[in-house]
């Protein structure tokens, strides 16, 4: 793949995964059939779709936690699984924040449970030291909060912790799970621009599963979308929306501003579907006024 | 390896022996245990593996999932097994190795021990998979009811274990929740001595027991918020009744344990 010039190398490869859980028991069932799909270095990935589409068990397997039933899970062409002894090196390189993570904090202080992923890779000393702080200071922990219990902080706040336990092991892959769920639109809208920071500035690759449309549409590079256990389709967000018609038949969500557009097509108004922001609506309905105007 | 604990697990189903009193499953259960207690000799644990046979085929449970329920106590298995196969005194040793030696009689016992807590452990457990784990405590609630005349706290403690069941495998998801959140950290559970073993464990029981207060004080608010003041003037949603086929199963469990009694005096 190519954006802007420069050549991606796919750092992660995932090649005909199936999982299925509680096999051989009443309670089988498939929750990963046969997907596909590779994620470029440095790109920031979406993955979206409906409640028990499996994205939670894939990205699982992207580090390792789960093995895959059949099919493979590459990261700088190599499978993950050859080895099974050194799986916790892949940990360490893709690193999975989890839906809800404030409840696996345990440590007596916030510098502590940072510290936690870092110590296991072997950190210590000033390393161990610059990575807690700076992961604290990406998500926006204050220095006078990191000798504090996790426990007296707020949901969000315990969320940002989690966060930041995992980003200060400096994965070369960040999964994150849903980590606006439950939270306020401020609290949300300020987190993702954390998020969009440290992609920024560290142009690591950041893999994003979320449930909202617009929160994907406005972050990220490409969009991978799920439907009971397979890969729908996979684009860019002006790819993807140019099928909003499709999305909506599976039952999907599109971005307001696309819903607004495809209702003005329906109106009559020649307006292109695959707008997905509201300055690109608002230059589709500039230039539709002066082409009227010529007329 | 947590999810082989499939202790208190239900499947939902519509058998004979999923509509069965649980009071009757309890007491078939009750019967089967004495009788298993009581086979002395191959005719009875015959006949005792052809009835779990039987009601496993009826429950329509695969097999499958009764055999992995046995995993997590292959070792109490293998071990009481091999204790009395080595240290049972005989008339006739079949092999002498040392110390260790293997007696016809240590033989006899060995087989049948092995037989008799795989033939427990898989008849109780066929009843907790046909059984909801509410109809169970329900119906020992009811069999045990006389028991409140002399103030043993029955209600209350059903409704113990009816939370305890209902959460077990909540916890377990959890853990493995947990446990998985902390490997991505790279928490290492597997390597290490033993006491190493147990300090990489404080990162996931820390969390383990946060949670389980949190529950236990959420469901004792909703509790009080539903009015909730013990088993005192409550009624019941679903009154349990016996109907015709609990009278069937229970004359031919009764009938499968008068067998192995009479089975008994005949060393069969
Ligand atoms: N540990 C498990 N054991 C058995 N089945 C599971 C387990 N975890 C998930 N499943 C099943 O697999 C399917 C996919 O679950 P998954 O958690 O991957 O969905 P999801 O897309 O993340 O959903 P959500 O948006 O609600 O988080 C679901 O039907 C679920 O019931
Ligand atoms: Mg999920």
């Amino acid at each position: 793949m190519t954006r802007g010039g420069e050549t991606l190398e796919p750092i992660l490869q995932i090649q005909h995964l199936t999982h299925t859980y509680s096999a051989g028991t009443p309670f089988q069932r498939s929750a990963v059939e046969d997907m596909s799909f590779d994620v470029y270095d440095g790109e920031f990935l979406g993955i979206i779709g409906h409640t028990g589409s499996g994205k939670s068990t894939l990205i699982q397997h992207l580090n390792g936690l789960l093995r895959p039933t059949s099919g493979r899970v590459l990261l700088h062409g190599k499978d993950i699984w050859a080895e099974p002894k050194k799986i916790r090196s892949v940990r360490f390189q893709v690193g999975l924040v989890f839906q809800y993570p404030e409840y696996q904090l345990f440590e007596e202080t916030v510098y502590k449970d940072i510290a936690f992923g870092p110590t296991n890779q072997g950190k210590t000393g000033e390393e161990l030291d610059r990575c807690v702080r700076e992961a604290a200071r990406l998500v926006g922990i204050r220095d006078d909060q990191l000798d504090r219990s996790p426990f007296e902080l707020s949901g969000g706040q315990k969320r940002r912790v989690a966060l930041a336990g995992v980003m200060a092991m400096e994965p070369q892959v960040l999964v994150l799970d849903e980590p606006t769920a439950g939270l306020d639109p401020a609290g949300r809208e300020n987190l993702m621009a954390n998020i969009r920071d440290y992609h920024r500035n560290k142009r690591r690759t950041i893999i994003l599963v979320s449930h909202s449309m617009d929160e994907i549409a406005q972050n990220v590079d490409r969009i991978l979308v799920l439907k009971s256990a397979h890969v729908l389709m996979s684009g860019t967000p002006a790819e993807v929306f140019a099928r909003a018609d499709e999305l909506l038949t599976a039952g999907l969500d599109v971005p307001q501003v696309t819903r607004i557009a495809m209702r003005m097509r329906e109106k009559g108004l020649p307006i292109n579907p695959a707008v997905y922001t509201v300055q690109a609506l608002e230059r589709e309905l500039l230039a539709l006024r002066k082409g009227g105007a010529a007329c | 390896m947590l999810k082989d604990i499939t202790l208190g697990q239900y499947f939902p189903g519509d058998t004979v022996a999923h509509r069965l009193d649980p009071r009757t499953k309890i007491l078939l259960v009750t019967f089967y245990i004495i009788a298993l207690f009581c086979a002395k000799g191959a005719v009875s644990y015959g006949l005792l593996a052809l009835t779990l046979a039987v009601c496993v085929r009826i429950s329509r449970v695969g097999l499958h999932a009764l055999v992995r329920g046995l995993k997590p106590v292959l070792f109490i298995i293998l071990f009481t097994g091999i204790l009395n196969l080595f240290f049972t005194p005989g008339e006739r040793y079949l092999v002498e190795w040392g110390v260790l030696r293997i007696s016809d009689t240590g033989l006899r016992n060995a087989i049948f021990m092995v037989i008799r807590i795989m033939l427990l452990i898989m008849g109780t457990f066929l009843m907790t998979y046909t059984t909801s784990p509410i109809s169970l405590t329900d119906g020992l609630e009811r069999l045990l009811n006389g028991l409140k005349k002399i103030h043993v706290p029955v209600h209350e403690l059903a409704m113990m274990m009816s939370i305890a069941l209902r959460f077990i495998p909540t916890l377990i998801e959890e853990t493995d929740k947990i446990m998985s959140a902390q490997k991505a950290r790279g928490a290492d559970f597997e390597s290490g001595g033993l006491v190493q073993k147990a300090r990489a464990l404080i990162p996931v029981l820390v969390p383990l027991f946060i949670s389980a207060f949190r529950r236990a004080d959420e469901l004792a608010t909703a509790m009080e918020c539903r009015c909730y003041h013990g088993g005192e003037g409550r009624t019941k949603l679903h009154v349990l009744h016996y109907a015709a086929r609990d009278w069937a199963a229970l004359a031919l469990g009764a009938a499968i344990l008068v067998g192995v009694l009479a089975l008994r005096p005949l060393g069969l």
